[in-house]
């Protein structure tokens, strides 16, 4: 999961690189980016809750 | 590509504004100590120098020839037409950089000092458990590779401050104070490291339970408020003169929003704990202090007053309920608060920028031969320039930080053993107590 997350931080971030370079009409460009975000915030969502500790009498 | 010129006025005041930046860094390295455990102050202050000595030599070696200046060579990929600007191509150890009171030499001593300032910034995260050694190491890779590669993108003309001359989105990503740069950035990496250390012994018990660690000097950690203040007016102040083009006489509304930010985010937190608490918390209003210095960072030269007031009182919220969110939802033991204030501040600084900055004056964030669009421009989206640079902190940033550090605890442990914690950072790596009148609490280690 705590790989996934990340991979899916990377993800966004190259939905909104492409964002950029693929669409020249502003709402699409924002419409893009704005789902890289999205995705970004999965994967962070994802980062967090792996790295939610394990309860110390679990340890 | 000639790199903006500064008046001789504008010289002398940048130098003066430069010099007060280290003073954000005593701010920073006092809050630190004050926040962690009494057993573990004089390790913090002694980790606080040596990641100022170890950022300044690592970004002397290599950082500056990273990140660059406005308008230096850089490596360029061509995508669609457009020159994307990645990293800069300076030699190594500032040759070839002449010390004659240029943008470039001004620069190159501003950066020494930022570089510093982002270092400290995980310090805080990691206090009680992350060993000296490891967080040296840790504070080389940040100046000598995160931190320039990311700053060059923003301050040397890289391609995110190239986006609104290459496809007119905005006037580009604009960040005057260094609020992505240097609180963002070490934000992130202060959550990777929180990641990584793990809990300190005893913060999160079998019931789920997250008693509360207090600081253990209230009265540091609010001095170093009130010196963090000196240095923010500083950094925003020299910061938007080297990087977005602005005159000296900016500097008085630079330094009335930075206050009255700080000043406004500071009550707030203080209302807030006030209304949920029935006290004001210190630690939390300090906090808040510091969080709007942070949210002020990146639009402090293009916001009006009450803008900066509205700013301001946000962040102190947001702040406030991050803390505990992180801290009691995503066990995120951070006892300087240091992903909230740094990094949840600055993303909303930044975005802050988008939504309320006006723009009655050229914006110099890229070389001068390539801006005519930015400059005299009608160009929108502003905002969305700016959800471009958080998404890069987010995508990039933190997944880059994170993987540098997680493999140097691989070699190079980062935490404390079990003993050590117990007996304090001081006394298990230094040899001496901060206080040495003061009793080892031993509480949190007895068997439940």
């Amino acid at each position: 999961m705590k790989v996934l997350g990340f991979l899916m931080l990377l993800a966004g971030w190259f939905l909104v690189l492409a964002a950029i370079v693929l669409f020249a009409a502003p709402p699409f460009r924002a419409a893009f980016v704005l789902t890289g975000i999205a995705v970004e915030a999965l994967g962070l969502i994802l980062a967090f809750r792996s790295h939610l500790n394990p309860r110390e009498d679990e340890e | 590509m000639p790199a903006p010129r500064l008046t001789e006025v504008t010289t002398v005041a940048c130098l003066f504004f430069i010099f007060l930046v280290p003073f954000a860094a005593a701010g920073l390295a006092l809050m630190n100590v004050g926040l962690g455990r009494s057993r573990s102050a004089g390790h913090m202050m002694m980790a606080s120098l040596c990641a100022l000595a170890v950022a300044g030599l690592a970004y002397f070696v290599c950082g500056f020839s990273w990140q660059g200046f406005i308008g230096s060579p850089g490596h360029v990929l061509t995508l669609s037409g457009k020159s994307w600007n990645w990293i800069a191509e300076e030699p190594l150890f500032f040759r070839k950089l002449s010390f004659d009171g240029s943008a470039t030499s001004l620069t190159a001593l501003f950066q020494i000092f930022c570089v510093g300032l982002a270092a400290l910034i995980p310090l805080g995260s990691g206090a009680d458990r992350w060993r000296l050694r490891a967080s040296c190491l840790s504070t080389g890779l940040l100046a000598a590779w995160t931190y320039p590669l990311f700053a060059h993108w923003v301050w040397g003309g890289g391609w995110l401050a190239q986006l609104g001359v290459n496809y007119g989105i905005g006037r580009g990503f604009l960040d005057a104070g260094g609020a992505s740069s240097i609180q963002v950035l070490g934000g992130l990496t202060a959550l990777a490291v929180t990641w990584i250390l793990g809990p300190r012994r005893g913060k999160y018990s079998a019931d789920g339970m997250a008693p509360a660690i207090p600081g253990h000097n209230a009265v540091l950690v609010l001095f170093g408020c009130v010196l963090a203040l000196i240095g923010w007016i500083g950094l925003n102040s020299a910061g938007a003169i080297l990087f977005t083009g602005a005159e000296a006489s900016g500097a008085a509304m630079i330094g009335i929003n930075t206050m009255l930010a700080a000043s406004a985010s500071a009550l707030t937190a203080a209302f807030i704990t006030k209304v949920r608490f029935g006290k004001p918390d210190a630690s939390l209003t300090a906090n808040g202090w510091v969080g709007g210095l942070v949210a002020s960072s990146a639009s402090c030269a293009f916001v009006s007053p009450a803008e900066a007031v509205l700013i301001g009182s946000i962040a102190g919220a947001v702040i406030t309920f991050s803390i505990e969110w992180l801290e009691l939802r995503m066990e995120v033991d951070d006892p300087g608060g240091s992903v909230s204030v740094h990094a949840v501040g600055g993303i909303w600084g930044l975005l802050a920028l988008g939504v309320f900055g006006q723009f009655q004056r050229p914006v110099l964030n890229v070389a001068t031969d390539s801006l005519p669009g930015a400059m005299n421009g009608i160009v929108s989206g502003q905002w969305l320039a700016q959800l471009i640079g958080v998404a890069t902190l987010l995508g990039f940033v933190l997944p880059l930080t994170y993987c540098v550090n997680r493999l140097l605890n691989r070699f190079y442990p980062f935490r404390v053993s079990v003993e050590g914690e117990r007996q304090g950072m001081d006394l298990h790596e230094l040899g001496a107590g901060a206080y040495p009148e003061f009793v080892t609490h031993t509480d949190e280690f007895l068997p439940r």
